[in-house]
């Protein structure tokens, strides 16, 4: 990812996008940028949903990992990872290569589907 | 066995038994994880002397090994959300800080073209087993600039098997020299301030001399900042001797 010393993610934070949706992997000349995040807070943490700008659209996503430090024993990404998402939670995607923190496994219910696609936990 | 003479084989007495005393060996070589130190300050040494009770505790239940920065590690810890309720990581130690029971190290290691760091807390009772998998030192104590290198020198293999360890004395030292990404990197790691030996600096002559001129060479000279632990040391490895024969 572009951004240096990005914390978790808020407006405008540039993002990576992981699945192989078609949307995410096709090259544009502008990052995908963090619009709005779907919290009470400004500042998107590991679960959260946002919206993204990419090509000129706006998409839901996934937050799956962040480059700020969490609690112990919770993994630490080195680029800010989302996954592409519909506004029913169905994700576009249908392979996920990248790991995934196993918190996300609490949110069973929600992410339900998001998980079955992902291959490697961390 | 009959030689070509036919005479009997002469005699050879049988090869004298070597002795190795590994006791006094092993008591020549003895390691103090750097948590047990306490850190200077003003705080009541009571504190120190109930947090290392409770770590030797820890220890006679769950056996840490002995590791420096630069091991490469497996740790298995407990989680409720994990398949078989347990997970798996391996990764190279980059950091140890803290002190007492929260004493923590972090694994590195680059998955899928995806770098991945954990923090683990050394005395948590969610960790179940820690294996050394490779036993070397680096020329740094602290390898956060894997951060900034190529990914080669974070990648390591999950199912890697224990290297084998020959001495039970030497823990060799890898000198190895890394080589970074281009710049900007997250710390400006050739600033004397880091002093960092373990990384191959490509870059022009004028810039690493300009980058001098933040060096602080009164540091090392002054006694204020001077920490003697030696003393202190002894103190806590009888302590530590005493308490595990127990």
């Amino acid at each position: 990812s572009i951004t240096g010393a990005c914390r978790a993610i808020q407006k405008l934070t540039c993002v990576r996008v992981v699945d192989n949706s078609t949307l995410g992997n096709t090259p544009y000349h502008r990052p995908p940028k963090c619009i709005h995040v779907y919290n009470k807070t400004g500042v998107g943490k590991v679960g959260d949903k946002i919206l993204l700008a990419i090509k000129g659209e706006k998409k839901k996503a996934l937050i799956v990992g962040h480059k700020m430090p969490g609690s112990t024993m919770t993994p630490r990404f080195d680029s800010n990872n989302v996954v592409l998402i519909e506004d029913s939670g169905n994700p576009i995607g249908t392979r996920i290569k990248t790991p995934i923190p196993y918190t996300l496994r609490r949110r069973e219910g929600e992410f339900s589907k998001v998980l079955a696609i992902a291959r490697n936990f961390v | 066995r009959v030689s070509s003479d036919g005479e009997p084989p002469k005699f050879q007495p049988p090869p004298k038994p070597v002795i190795i005393d590994r006791k006094t060996q092993k008591e020549e070589r003895r390691f103090l994880s750097p948590e047990f130190i306490p850190p200077r300050g003003r705080t009541d040494p009571l504190k120190y002397y109930i947090e290392r009770k409770d770590m030797i505790q820890r220890r006679k239940v769950f056996n840490i090994p002995e590791f420096y920065v630069g091991h490469v590690l497996a740790v298995t810890t407990a989680d409720p959300y994990a398949s078989d309720k347990s997970k798996r990581f391996v990764g190279i130690c980059i950091q140890r800080g803290g002190k007492g029971l929260g004493a923590t190290f972090v694994l590195r290691n680059v998955i899928e073209d995806q770098g991945v760091e954990i923090c683990y807390e050394l005395y948590s009772p969610r960790i179940q087993a820690i294996e050394v998998l490779k036993l070397e030192k680096r020329l740094d104590e602290n390898l956060m600039y894997l951060r900034d290198a190529l990914p080669e020198y974070s990648t390591f293999d999950v199912n890697m098997k224990p290297v084998p360890r020959m001495d039970h004395e030497e823990i060799p030292v890898n000198k190895l020299q890394v080589r970074m990404k281009p710049k900007p990197w997250s710390k400006r790691w050739e600033r004397p301030k880091y002093n960092i030996k373990g990384i191959k600096f490509e870059l022009p002559e004028h810039k690493m001399k300009a980058a001098q001129k933040w060096s602080q060479p009164w540091l090392e000279f002054d006694m204020l900042r001077e920490y003697d632990t030696s003393k202190i040391e002894e103190k806590i490895w009888k302590e530590l001797s005493e308490e595990l024969e127990k």
